[in-house]
């Protein structure tokens, strides 16, 4: 049994919160107890066969799953000369993504047990938010470019219906029409894209078509209609302008895994620069792309979070703002792909710092976006003027929410120093410029949360909000969770960077190695 | 908003034909053009033209939301399971281990064109069937949520 198990990881991480989402509106029929315990169940065996699946990865080496196949491992069928069946290619940056998804979804599962138990159509809500999971976990498993472009419109229009899930006076449904818009029309130039190539290629495959790209005219148009959309997707400056709307209006558990599924977009983005397109680009151009683009979303994320009220709507921008740094690092390590020596001097460890802040953000921003959800929860309020006075009744929620704000901006000891660290290293060796950029965004960062802090927990008690208390034991246990690897990842970043992150690096600019695998060489 | 007794019995009519020449294409997916989803918005087309004919509240007497979305679930379960049965064969997830093995849709055949031979194709009539019962079930709903629109307000 076991060793099926472990045989069919790839399979079962789609199919179990698939069959979660599936029976929801039969069990969401047997009763609140019954439907929570489902939820419970589906998110816990999800996040452990994540967790099992990336376990593998990291300590045998790339896993391959061939759907329909004789044998799952078998991409190559009988004498045929390429991979013609869908596969999962799960290697090291897969799976630190997985790993990512894994333990976000698991807390803002709990996290909205009792966040959302006041709503109604909840089993909607879940069988949405399990689906949402589902294509975050596909895109970043799956080693077909079609299937990519499935597994994004399936997160696209999971989170646009959850994004639209509180009505709200018609803000949320506006906010969800907007972000269903775009993510179509973005989903829409990806399968131009896909089109293009598969013209050209009789590939879907994402190593076979690597190994077969000419970079012709119509491959640079496809290379656009793939970058822009995803750049959209993770919410780059200046396509950002759907991310402050979604993020505020969609329950905060939600936002919390929308920063995820932004970030699998992200992970779209590098594995198309990087494995599909790798030595065909010109390194330099495209490193520069990513870093202005990360520069403009540093800077320009940060200031507009400053004049927030919506506290909500502070923390998408500085979601916008935290994306740059990603991009940046990520950035810097392409524009040097091509010199071996500055590589391996810093543009590894830029790619390193990048790829932990993903790790990073995708801990602290899902715990800041969850005690902003709980501060709702509490009071129904998001507005910074209104709110004050809730460090005498919510504790916790202040204690949580103070690891989360020094997270994000880069205070030691907590886990956004140790990825900022490795960034502004590695980062002011290539341009000492775009160091100071990225440390002046940081210091801003840490302005904008003060005030958060300030307006929100310090000062008297307020009579309107006398009746705020702590939040219940399963929104609790969702925030320490994600505290916890907070903590974690700052007080000993060390096995992170070795077991989780620098596998991931080197699996990222290994563009030979991915085709290899897949070709079975 | 009720049509003429004209549209609504030739409505009644039609439904039945509806479902059926669905059903007929939902089972001959894997023999010719279409498919579960095909024939599943054949069968939803059915339920559109009770719909158009009659006012909301005739309508959910017949057609049940509750029913329609155990539909959906069962079909979407039975894809499900189709795929994971591969499974405890020690084969991929949606292998196709039922075709050519003699059973009942398993019929062993030469290589070469289908003459119309309905029980073949292992794995993939189940699947078609899964898709066509959640195609049904799914676009139903969204028609009748569609339709809850127009439902008149009680003085």
């Amino acid at each position: 049994m076991s060793t099926m198990i472990m045989r069919h990881l790839p399979a079962l991480l789609i199919a179990t919160p698939l069959f979660a989402a599936f029976l929801m509106p039969l069990v969401g029929a047997a009763g609140r107890w019954v439907r929570t315990a489902w939820v419970f169940l589906g998110a816990a065996l999800t996040a452990t066969v994540g967790l099992l699946l990336a376990w593998q990865v990291f300590t045998t080496g790339p896993v391959l799953y061939v759907f329909g196949a004789g044998d799952p491992t078998q991409t190559l069928p009988g004498d045929a000369a390429f991979p013609i069946r869908i596969m999962f290619a799960v290697d090291a940056l897969s799976a630190l993504m997985i790993v990512i998804a894994s333990c976000s979804s698991l807390a803002i599962t709990l996290y909205s047990l009792n966040a959302e138990a006041r709503q109604s159509g909840l089993e909607t809500f879940y069988a949405m938010l399990f689906l949402l999971v589902t294509g975050v976990l596909g895109m970043v498993a799956t080693g077909d470019l079609f299937n990519f472009f499935v597994f994004l419109e399936i997160s696209s229009l999971a989170g646009a219906a959850l994004v639209a899930y509180r009505i709200d006076e018609g803000v949320a449904v506006e906010a969800g029409l907007k972000y269903a818009l775009l993510s179509t029309v973005g989903a829409l130039a990806v399968l131009i894209a896909i089109g293009i190539l598969f013209a050209q290629y009789n590939a879907l495959n994402i190593a076979a078509l690597a190994s077969r790209l000419q970079f012709t005219v119509l491959d640079k148009v496809a290379l656009v209609l793939l970058v822009v959309p995803l750049a959209m997707k993770c919410g780059a400056v200046p396509m950002h302008f759907w991310t402050p709307d979604s993020y505020t209006t969609a329950p905060s558990s939600v936002t919390a895994f929308l920063v995820v599924s932004s970030q699998a977009s992200l992970y779209g983005l590098f594995r198309i620069l990087y494995t599909l397109y790798g030595s065909l680009l010109s390194w330099a151009t495209f490193g520069w792309f990513l870093i202005i683009l990360g520069v403009l979303s540093m800077f320009i994320g940060v200031t507009m979070a400053i004049p927030q009220k919506d506290v909500k709507r502070l923390m998408a921008y500085h979601a916008v703002s935290q994306t740059g740094y990603m991009l940046l690092g990520v950035g810097v390590g392409l524009a040097v792909l091509g010199n071996r020596a500055a590589l391996e001097e810093f543009g590894k460890t830029a790619m390193a710092g990048g790829l932990f802040h993903i790790f990073n953000h995708a801990m602290y921003k899902g715990l800041l976006f969850l005690t902003a959800g709980a501060v709702f929860y509490r009071t129904g309020t998001r507005n910074l003027n209104k709110l004050g006075g809730l460090g005498h009744t919510m504790p916790w929620t202040m204690v949580f929410f103070m690891i989360g704000a020094l997270a994000i901006a880069g205070v030691p000891p907590f886990n956004g120093f140790a990825s900022k660290l490795l960034i502004y290293e590695s980062v002011f060796r290539f341009s000492p410029f775009l160091a100071v950029v990225a440390m002046v965004v940081s210091i801003l960062t840490l302005a904008s949360f003060v005030k958060v802090f300030h307006s929100m927990f310090l000062g008297a008690r307020r009579a309107e909000y006398a009746a705020a208390r702590e939040v219940p034991a399963a929104m609790w246990v969702g925030m320490a969770l994600l505290a916890v690897v907070v903590m974690a990842a700052g007080l000993v970043p060390r096995p992170f960077i070795d077991h989780l992150i620098t596998p991931a690096v080197n699996a990222l600019c290994d563009r030979a190695g991915y085709i290899a695998t897949i070709f079975g060489g | 908003m009720k049509m003429t007794k004209i549209v609504r019995t030739t409505a009644d009519v039609f439904y039945p034909f509806c479902l059926a020449f669905g059903l007929y294409v939902v089972m001959h997916g894997h023999l010719t053009p279409g498919g579960g989803f095909q024939g599943g918005a054949v069968m939803a087309t059915g339920a559109a033209l009770l719909i158009v004919a009659r006012s909301y509240e005739d309508i959910t007497g017949r057609l049940r939301k509750g029913v329609l979305k155990v539909c959906e679930a069962t079909g979407l379960m039975l894809f499900l399971l189709a795929g994971l049965s591969g499974l405890l064969k020690g084969l991929p997830f949606m292998a196709n281990w039922l075709t050519q093995t003699g059973g009942w849709v398993g019929k062993v055949m030469e290589f070469g064109p289908n003459g119309g031979e309905l029980a073949t194709g292992g794995l993939i009539p189940l699947l078609n069937v899964g898709v066509g019962i959640e195609v049904l079930g799914g676009l139903s709903i969204i028609l009748l949520y569609m339709i809850s629109g127009t439902k008149e307000k009680k003085p």
